[in-house]
């Protein structure tokens, strides 16, 4: 028997010992399985380039998709407004999936309630779903704002959000004067970057042209305030703290847009807070009067900055800034529009950065590297590699578009390391599988689902991205900023020290080169 | 010292009704009758737990439940390894399904099994408009083409092909014939449909019964030689291998299981099924159904059994063994014999450390009952339990075999009255899923996963008690939960914030 109380044995062992490897045989006569030597030939056919071709001739399956739907982005934009309820008008297994991906990354609880639609809202439309939910949602917690938006059910069939809020008001589901921002966010449109756009876009619309109709819209008075917008970002506990403290060393006034740094990271101690910290509703609507707004992601605010912009701000978007440069672009911007210096202690930092990177750029220099992601991560860590002296050699973004891939080529072309480097805008993590094997790479960068691409191809995955399951706490530390690209650079070289040592460790075969020092 | 043992049943009872009485009053008043029915103390020597069960969820709450595509492609098609499950429609619910159940199975993933891979077809405005069926043709085409080595393929519809009226079921024919007779099934799982996962279950199980079982020839040649001794494992998802440490004391009572439903489940196994001497069914809700149709059509019986705890597990092996002849008779003793020093020595080991520790459930399945005898065999007390998609059938089976008098009953709880219920109980343990997890924690209350044993596992058999004790006692016992408190603050009982 395996199994013992003093060491007890759980999957990563029990199922080795000789009694479960014999059952597991067993079971094989049962199963009809393929012939070994059909099943390793079938396996080295899907490395060739012939295999490639036909994997990317693909035009209807996904397999490995990088992306979710665009309610994800919705429910995340959402919670970053203070006492704010995000409510899912559509079926309600939409939401015990977005609430446990949130989750399972962050290790946070995530509130979100849903309109439960069933077949009858299927058939009649889900107006009564809305005037009942928010009334029980008004009731149970106790919300300040409830933030709308949709899934694919409701799209189908048509639900008027807008004339569905306002219905419910009149029959009393919540005061006249409660704020319900709402948004359309089909899942069979975009992915979790735009519904995080177009939720957000609610949001302020919203409170500055008129609530609906119900208010006056507001007149734009400007002030010295600038604001400040995340983007969907799986590290934006640690991202906008590090912003916000940047700010506050630079003396800039400002706003996040849906900061929801706080309340995916909660502490323990005793109490559950469903909501915590968020911009204030007042916030946002004096939103309006800042100076300009600054979006820390380009295709995370494609709707968004439009609107900022036609009520008279200026607006700048980076593209998710790591390292360097592209925190010298963000700090020259911040600097240009508040009018306020660069502090002393700003510039030490990007010199410990620079130093860091003289320190140990000859481990990364011409190594090769693809990465998946959002549009945004992957641009800037692309960016990042190349001042590195790195090869992004396939950068895959399957959320991304065609001008996503024009900018990665002209990123590409601006550097002597990018001349060999490529972008696969709408394309899976099975066709980076394809290309980790007909054109190998050093290292891969990307989420959890990258294991898989690690464990059939051999390349070492850095995980950064969204969702990281598998690994904890990683998003509570920033990835933007000097200091965010000095955590960026660790985990890569930890990655290539660990692979370095991981191959020279046979005693008295390959340990001569076991170092001490790297 | 736990609540419940300082207090008379009565105390308890009118304890838990002012309770319910006071998460209702929240409530715009037609809302707080509907979840009045699903609220109850429960009442020995009754019938059921007195609750309503498998209603809508009210919308606007925090309901915990998923939906019938997360039934049928989450629980019982998902786990099928050798066929390629296809989410068809937005890419949403695919990504979020993708890998989280922990359906343990053996093989080259990606090339003769699939359960670690996210199909869809990932729809896109265009398909909404035009309809998805010439989408799903070249879906097949493809997945025929670079997954050549895959023994059949399913196609789980999300909300929109129900919507836009797409004939999958066409498709599907007509494909299959085109492939020489491949398994090609449609399975309309659509989330809208039903009020839960349930639904999903009961579709899936269909989907079977007309698309694999109505394909087969009951009097046609086996491919393997057939005993007395065959059985069927059904509804075990194999979740961190849940379904080895199970098959492997049938195994060694002299049993031989042909077929494994559905975690590390083939489909040769499902075809198979029609040819066991008994089925033996673990997760009723989910697979009761196609019992059910293979005990009229087939005429295998099937029962009911529960491998969590030794108590339990005694109980199902002779259960079990009852079917067959005197050799599996004394297989079932022997294999309790041979285990019962490991539980001895787990029980001792543990039970010290958890004795008189309350215990608070949610989950869904057959849990929210057959985990209650392994608490007890740790000495620990369930006090308050709930399905999440639970039928009237459940509440009878957890009322007249499991839960004791004046338990607290939950149907369809969802996250305010859950937390509400907990803060007032302030049990030892809770035991639910992902979505309640750090609310639980938050509040300092120990908390473990118990649809996918938190990461961890086997839970069931002997070789799974081992790993549940070990658990429990980590997550009740673990020292972090003396440190909540800053020295400098006051101490003070475990509460919300959420809903003040």
């Amino acid at each position: 028997m395996a199994q013992s109380a003093e060491h007890v044995l759980d999957h990563l062992e029990l199922f080795r010992g000789p009694e479960y490897q014999q059952m597991l045989a067993n079971k094989k006569t049962f199963e009809n399985s393929r012939d070994p030597a059909e099943v390793e030939r079938i396996k080295e056919w899907t490395k060739t380039p012939e295999y490639r071709e036909k994997n990317f001739a693909r035009e209807a399956l996904a397999v490995n998709p990088a992306k979710a739907c665009q309610p994800l982005g919705a429910v995340f934009a959402s919670v970053g407004f203070e006492g704010t309820l995000p409510f899912v008008h559509g079926s309600q297994g939409c939401v015990a999936y977005y609430r446990s991906h949130l989750s399972r990354h962050f290790k946070e609880p995530s509130s979100c309630v849903s309109s439960s639609m069933t077949e009858d809202a299927a058939v009649f439309g889900g107006l009564n779903n809305m005037i009942d939910g928010l009334a029980n949602s008004y009731n149970m917690y106790k919300p300040k704002m409830i933030a709308v938006s949709t899934t694919c059910m409701a799209e189908v069939i048509g639900d008027d959000l807008n004339a569905f809020i306002k219905t419910s008001k009149e029959k009393g589901s919540v005061p006249a004067e409660f704020d319900v921002p709402f948004a359309h966010t089909p899942a069979f449109v975009g992915s979790h970057v735009t519904g995080y756009d177009n939720a957000l876009k609610g949001v302020l619309e919203h409170f500055w042209d008129g609530k609906a109709g119900t208010a006056p819209k507001l007149e734009r008075k400007p002030n010295e305030s600038i604001n400040i917008i995340g983007g969907f970002d799986g590290y934006t506990v640690g991202n906008l703290r590090e912003i916000k403290r940047i700010l506050a060393l630079m003396g800039i006034q400002y706003t996040i847009l849906a900061d929801n740094s706080d309340v995916f990271d909660t502490p323990t101690d005793g109490d559950f807070r469903m909501y915590d910290g968020g911009t204030t509703l007042e916030d946002a609507a004096n939103a309006v009067h800042a100076k300009a707004t600054i979006s820390m992601q380009q295709w995370c605010t494609e709707k968004t900055l439009p609107l900022v912009s036609e009520h008279g701000q200026d607006v700048v978007s980076f593209n998710y800034p790591v390292g360097v440069s592209a925190t010298d672009d963000l700090l020259l911007a911040l600097s240009r529009i508040s009018g306020k210096q660069v502090p002393e202690q700003l510039a030490r930092e990007r010199g410990r950065l620079v130093d860091a990177i003289a320190d140990s750029s000859a481990h990364i220099h011409g190594k090769k590297f693809a990465i998946y992601g959002d549009p945004d991560l992957c641009y800037g860590l692309a960016a990042f590699l190349l001042e590195l002296g790195a090869e992004p050699t396939h950068v895959l973004s399957t959320n991304g578009n065609k001008a996503w891939q024009d900018k990665m080529q002209a990123l590409f072309a601006s550097s002597p390391f990018g001349h060999a480097c490529q972008s696969y805008p709408g394309r899976d993590l099975w066709h980076m599988r394809s290309l980790l094997f007909t054109e190998p790479v050093d290292l891969l960068i990307g989420n959890t689902y990258g294991k898989y691409l690690e464990r059939d191809t051999g390349t070492p995955l850095i995980r950064i991205g969204f969702p990281v399951f598998d690994r904890h706490h990683h998003h509570r530390s920033p990835v933007w900023g000097y200091q965010g690209g000095l955590n960026v650079l660790v985990k890569i070289l930890d990655k290539i020290f660990d692979e370095i040592d991981r191959k020279t460790n046979v005693l008295g075969k390959t340990d001569y080169s076991f170092d001490i020092i790297r | 010292m736990s609540l419940a043992s300082t207090q008379s049943i009565a105390e308890i009872r009118a304890r838990n009704k002012e309770l319910i009485e006071e998460v209702l009053k929240v409530y715009p008043e037609k809302t707080a009758k509907r979840r009045a029915k699903h609220l109850n103390v429960h009442q020995a020597g009754k019938s059921d737990c007195g609750v309503k069960s498998n209603i809508k969820s009210i919308p606007g709450v925090m309901t915990i439940r998923g939906c019938a595509y997360a039934g049928s492609k989450g629980v019982v098609w998902g786990p099928i390894k050798d066929m390629v499950h296809i989410s068809h429609g937005p890419v949403g619910c695919g990504q979020y399904s993708w890998g989280s159940r922990r359906n343990y199975y053996v093989g080259t993933t990606g090339i003769d099994s699939f359960v670690t891979l996210q199909f869809t077809s990932d729809f896109q405005e265009k398909d909404i408009v035009f309809g998805g069926d010439k989408k799903l043709v070249k879906v097949l085409d493809e997945i025929q083409e670079l997954f050549p080595l895959n023994n059949g393929i399913t196609i789980q519809s999300e909300c929109p092909i129900g919507l836009i009226g797409d004939d999958i079921e066409a498709v599907s024919r007509a494909k299959s014939k085109e492939y020489g007779g491949k398994t090609i099934v449609p399975v309309r799982c659509e989330g809208f449909r039903g009020v839960s996962q349930s639904l999903g279950h009961h579709i899936a199980n269909d989907a079977v019964r007309d698309w694999i079982f109505d394909k087969f020839e009951p009097d046609g040649k086996p491919k393997f030689e057939s005993t007395p001794y065959d059985v069927a494992i059904i509804g075990d998802y194999n979740i961190g291998g849940d379904a080895w440490s199970s098959r492997i004391l049938l195994e060694e009572m002299g049993l031989r299981v042909i077929a494994q439903w559905s975690g590390d489940g083939s489909l040769a196994e499902l075809e198979a099924t029609p040819k066991a001497k008994l089925n033996i069914l673990h997760c009723y809700r989910s697979m009761n159904y196609i019992s059910r149709h293979m005990e009229e059509k087939f005429g295998i019986p099937w029962c009911e059994y529960n491998f969590f705890g030794p108590s339990k597990i005694a109980v199902s092996l002779r259960k079990i063994a009852g079917y067959f002849d005197d050799k599996i008779k004394e297989g079932a003793e022997r294999v309790i014999e041979k285990y019962q020093p490991l539980v001895s020595a787990v029980i001792a080991r543990y039970r010290p450390r958890l004795e008189g520790k309350t215990v608070m459930l949610y989950v869904g399945g057959l849990r929210p009952r057959h985990v209650i005898g392994a608490y007890e065999d740790l000495g620990m007390e369930v006090v308050g339990t709930g399905y999440e998609f639970g039928h009237n059938d459940d509440y009878q089976r957890t009322a007249q075999h499991y839960v004791k008098d004046s338990t607290l009953i939950y149907d369809d709880v969802n996250g305010y009255e859950f937390e509400r219920f907990v803060e007032k109980l302030q049990p030892d343990l809770v035991g639910s899923g992902i979505k309640e997890k750090y609310v639980f924690q938050k509040m300092g209350i120990p908390f473990r996963q118990m649809h996918s044993w938190d990461y961890s596992g086997p839970y069931h058999g002997y070789d799974g008690f081992a790993i549940f004790a070990r658990d429990m006692d980590m997550a009740v016992n673990s020292p972090i939960w003396k440190k909540m408190k800053a020295p400098w603050k006051e101490a003070s009982k475990s509460k919300l914030l959420a809903a003040e």
